[in-house]
């Protein structure tokens, strides 16, 4: 099980939080003059990238909010977590 | 081939069985190819056997980056059915069943293919009337489907936990009798040796790296063991698809989580049957080994580490003692995951890219064993001809701009 640190209750296990996929993908500020294409870009396509990923979890049985984790999608392990407003953390590379 | 039979295994035993020659070739790469597999899982295998027996594509590579079987056809739980409500899904499963039902013979292999049954357990009202529509829907594509009340499911699984106070009391359960299991390594060397017998090039340790695109039209592919040129490019590689998608500058709607299953001690034979609950996402069948194999709900994270975290198996194995009191004091031998690419809509993609000469198949998420040899069919035929078969038409990945989704999610009879 991982051991997930909340930004506002620090470390809960992994059964306390639910997970909201790819964190950053930015809903576009007028739908409608998307074309179909970028619209399904949007609302379906992912990176879905084995090792660095940066995703989004929700403290569901505890403070019920939102933040993002930095996480190897390979080891599992969490580098950092972050609130939603914060920029996305640089990677190593 | 060396044909496999009762007369050859007498042969052999005064050789100690030790004169089998190999079941594949080992091979080094060749320049060029007219068709190139990247993965040799169950659906890569398949899809160069049908290339070569119904298409006459033989100048085929199955680029495989660690051995084969070695994925996810290695660590499923072995279950074939084809109860899926939607005509789309059921046309697609169906198809792979009846290939299913012929395939020992046809491959010359034994698949342990066992048609024993598979039970799809409802414990409440909406589940019974969920279940109702999906076993008249599967009646009406004409696929074999019963709906059972809880007598008729006690007097098949005796040893189901049936009291009314049960915590997820059996209110009845769908049953596909042609459904059952097939030993999943069997099918993987049976559709290599099958493939390499036509002259299919099966290729192990040779990773891909990158995907060589000229003019909009795939020139080849870069791998561990130098590149090779190929007109057309095919990935089957379940949850690497991404990663290979992105060598072509491709997005896809899929996520990679991790899929946890369990094996327990063997006893004696105490179930015929495959149990699946949608509702407590837990299916267990016992082998003829005697093992009980048990398999969870995935872990909703994404993660390709080929583990899963604990407290998905908890939940599980504290559902599968309530349905099954009696397996309570078992053992568990063995604990796993593999890595499910899972789609939006839980179904498939088969499909041709923008880019000429490139195809995918992915998505099979938690449900591809069953699907093996229809998958290959499918995919051989939309390679072999390049436009899909009408049976795969559907699974284009033209479906998420068009925004016709063939939504299995909880309408498959399992949990995803």
């Amino acid at each position: 099980m991982l051991l997930i640190s909340c930004p506002w209750c620090g470390p809960r296990e992994e059964s306390e939080f639910s997970y909201g996929g790819e964190a950053h993908i930015v809903r576009p500020k007028d739908p409608d003059a998307l074309s179909d294409l970028e619209w399904a870009d949007y609302l379906f396509m992912r990176n879905n990238p084995s090792g660095r990923y940066l995703e989004r979890w929700l403290h569901a049985a505890g403070c019920r909010r939102w933040f993002n984790a930095e996480r190897d999608t390979v080891s599992y392990k969490i580098k950092s977590v972050y609130k939603i407003s914060d920029p996305a953390p640089r990677g190593d590379e | 081939m060396k044909k496999y039979s009762l007369y050859g295994l007498i042969r052999n035993s005064f050789n100690h069985q030790e004169n089998w020659p190999r079941v594949w070739r080992s091979l080094q790469p060749k320049v060029e190819y007219d068709v190139i597999i990247v993965g040799a899982g169950g659906h890569g295998l398949a899809t160069a056997y049908y290339l070569a027996k119904e298409h006459g594509v033989t100048n085929v590579a199955v680029l495989e980056k660690g051995y084969v079987g070695g994925g996810s056809v290695g660590r499923n739980t072995t279950i074939v059915r084809s109860n899926y409500l939607w005509d789309e899904t059921s046309y697609l499963y169906e198809m792979s069943m009846k290939l299913w039902e012929g395939l020992s013979q046809e491959l010359n292999f034994n698949l342990m293919f066992s048609q024993r049954g598979v039970l799809n357990l409802f414990h409440n009202e909406q589940e019974k009337r969920d279940t109702a529509r999906r076993v008249n829907s599967n009646r009406l594509n004409g696929i074999d489907a019963e709906l059972l009340n809880t007598e008729q499911v006690k007097k098949l699984v005796p040893i189901l936990n049936t009291s009314p106070d049960a915590r997820y009391p059996v209110l009845g359960a769908s049953l596909q009798r042609r459904g059952g299991t097939a030993r999943h390594d069997a099918v993987a060397w049976g559709f290599a040796r099958a493939a390499d017998a036509r002259g299919v090039d099966i290729i192990q340790n040779c990773e891909v790296t990158g995907i060589r695109i000229e003019g909009g039209q795939v020139t080849g592919v870069d791998t561990t063991r130098g590149i090779i040129k190929a007109r057309k490019v095919a990935v089957a590689v379940a949850a690497d698809t991404s990663t290979l998608a992105s060598m072509a500058g491709l997005r896809l709607p899929i996520d990679t989580h991790p899929l946890q299953a369990l094996v327990s001690e063997p006893i004696k034979p105490v179930m015929h049957t495959v149990v699946m609950s949608n509702a407590v996402h837990a299916y267990v069948s016992q082998t003829d080994k005697g093992e009980l194999i048990i398999g969870a709900g995935i872990d909703h994270y994404n993660g390709f580490g080929m583990r899963g975290s604990y407290s998905i198996i908890e939940g599980t194995m504290e559902a599968v003692v309530d349905v099954f009191p009696i397996f309570s004091r078992l053992r568990l031998l063995r604990h796993w995951a593999g890595s499910v690419d899972i789609c939006p809509d839980a179904s498939p993609i088969i499909s041709k890219t923008h880019v000429k000469g490139l195809y995918f198949n992915c998505g099979w998420g938690t449900g591809g064993f069953k699907a093996t040899p229809g998958s290959g069919w499918v995919y051989a035929y939309t390679i072999a001809r390049d436009q899909p078969h009408p049976l795969n038409e559907p699974f284009s990945i033209e479906r998420f701009t068009t925004g016709y989704l063939i939504d299995e999610h909880g309408a498959a009879a399992v949990a995803h």
